[in-house]
């Protein structure tokens, strides 16, 4: 396995916009106002910031980048259209730009008003990779991630016995996290009860297994690691990245087996080039846009088999203190849905020994991943 | 305001479905050089790369791979049809399509065989493909 990225870049800035739902502040503001924190918790000036890696399926461009922050010199930008895989792949781009010297900070921001501007069922039909489905099965009525992804979760239940209170757990598991954060849009607690008694949204997920719409921003900063060691906070280390792409993504259905995500091929590539083995991994923010999808990666990241999914969530602790800590910050599910920008920020924070009352007892080394677009998958891992 | 719904947008690859829903027939592109059927409609064989298509008649015969019941509309279009069962099927043709179950008292299984059957959708607009067990 290459070393490929190994350490080459670390994450020295993060920044976070405040969650809500009803931000009153524009698209644009958001991730501008989540850029300037991180490139200050750097220790950097905007004019240090010679790398931008925008939202693809955002509202920014790297020319407003420029614009508001007055980069003097932007030398690469790009973008990583894997809808909420993306952010993590943004960082696998980051990092290739500045462990080959094109560029020296790289920023990536995110941030939108996914609540109070333009929603979900509506930003879906407008995105060039739904456009397959946007032809075939969106005249039917099948139209949103929930819809599509139900297949996936009701076939993964029918061939291994997966029930819907494993997806209660990790619900759950995300609001007692959520809880403890001061920065999350779901405070009360859940119980089984609450989760099993939320209305059907696409069967067999309930609006409890379902991701939050919110208005917020997020960004990180990515600079080469021998510069990393003398900024202004501690760094992350990349030790592996990766991508993967399932067959035939542009339409679930379509897909030889629904059961599997494009992490799958992503994991052993960045775990491979990190050399760790799951057991090293003190904490995981893996990407929750739907309960099921949690719980699918648990098995494509290779935690625990295909199809032993449903007996690995019964028998693991999540919490901050247990056996996996997952999700440490609420999640999408009950932080709030900043694209998984806020997973990263997270797992930052958690090897900085910053994450507040859900930090994990000397978290040395975590994993993030990101998820998007019917099946694309996303994994770092990092260390302290 | 009036409430548009979804509609197709046939390409010169995804024509001959559109048509042949409305003519009552499933249509399925059929690789001109090394025989491949595949769906969803698309320029080039993944098999052979060719880009000659043909046009075959499927049996319309399949079996139930996953499906999902949608209790939430996310376009107010179909906020009438709820709940709304949509069911992801293996072709005989070793392809896969989704229609709408039209048989509700039918409990679903995967590997149960289903027919698939056509209804005009949008005032004639357009026709879906619908699902019965078989």
């Amino acid at each position: 396995m290459s070393d490929g990225l190994f350490e080459k870049g670390a994450i020295t800035g993060i920044g976070e916009t405040a969650y809500t739902r009803g931000s009153g502040k524009s698209d644009t503001a958001l991730p501008m106002e989540a850029a300037l924190k991180a490139i200050a918790d750097a220790g950097l000036s905007p004019k240090d910031i010679d790398g931008v890696v925008p939202y693809a399926s955002g509202s920014t461009v790297a020319e407003d980048f420029i614009t508001n922050l007055g980069l003097p010199d932007l030398r690469y930008s790009a973008t990583t259209p894997l809808g909420g895989a993306s952010c993590v792949a943004g960082i696998q781009a980051a990092v290739s730009a500045v462990a080959t010297g094109l560029a020296n900070h790289v920023l990536i921001p995110i941030g939108r008003n996914g609540y109070s501007g333009s929603r979900i069922g509506n930003r879906v039909q407008q995105m060039p990779q739904f456009r397959t489905i946007g032809e075939y099965e969106m005249p039917l009525g099948t139209l949103a991630p929930a819809q599509l992804y139900s297949h996936m979760a009701r076939r993964h239940m029918e061939l291994y016995g997966t029930k819907s209170e494993h997806f209660a757990k990790i619900a759950m598991n995300g609001r007692k996290h959520a809880a403890m954060n001061d920065n999350a849009l779901r405070q009360a607690p859940m119980s089984l009860d609450d989760h099993q008694s939320s209305r059907m949204i696409a069967d067999p997920l309930r609006l409890f297994d379902c991701c939050l719409e919110s208005d917020g921003g997020a960004a990180v900063i990515v600079s080469a690691s021998e510069r990393a060691k003398d900024m202004a906070s501690k760094p992350a280390y990349i030790m592996g990245v990766a991508e993967g792409h399932p067959d035939s993504p542009s339409a679930i259905t379509q897909r030889p087996d629904i059961t599997t995500l494009g992490t799958a091929k992503a994991a052993p590539r960045a775990f491979g080039m990190a050399g760790i083995t799951h057991s090293d991994i003190d904490v995981a923010e893996i990407y929750d846009c739907f309960t099921y999808i949690v719980l699918c990666q648990l098995e494509d990241l290779g935690f625990c088999k295909k199809g032993e999914g449903g007996d690995f969530v019964s028998s693991t602790s999540f919490g901050f203190d247990g056996d996996l800590p997952l999700n440490t910050h609420g999640g999408l599910l009950s932080q709030a849905h900043i694209v998984g920008m806020n997973h990263v920020v997270e797992l930052v924070k958690q090897l900085r020994g910053d994450a507040g009352a859900a930090q994990v007892k000397d978290a040395r080394i975590g994993l993030v991943t990101g998820y998007g677009d019917m099946g694309d998958g996303t994994v770092a891992i990092m260390r302290s | 305001m009036e409430i548009e719904r979804l509609y197709p947008l046939p390409n010169p690859d995804s024509q001959p479905y559109w048509d042949g829903l409305r003519d009552r027939r499933l249509m399925l592109q059929q690789c001109a050089d090394c025989g491949t059927i595949r769906h969803y409609p698309r320029p080039v064989c993944d098999q052979c790369y060719s880009m000659e298509v043909d046009w075959t008649e499927a049996s319309r015969r399949g079996t139930v791979h996953s499906w999902s019941v949608s209790h939430h509309a996310f376009h107010p279009s179909f906020k009438a049809d709820l709940p709304t069962t949509f069911v992801t099927v293996d072709l005989e043709e070793n392809v896969r399509l989704v229609g709408i179950l039209r048989d509700p008292e039918v409990t679903l299984s995967i590997g149960m065989p289903v027919q698939v059957g056509f209804e005009d959708a949008a005032d004639g607009a357009f026709s879906i493909p619908v699902l019965f067990a078989a």
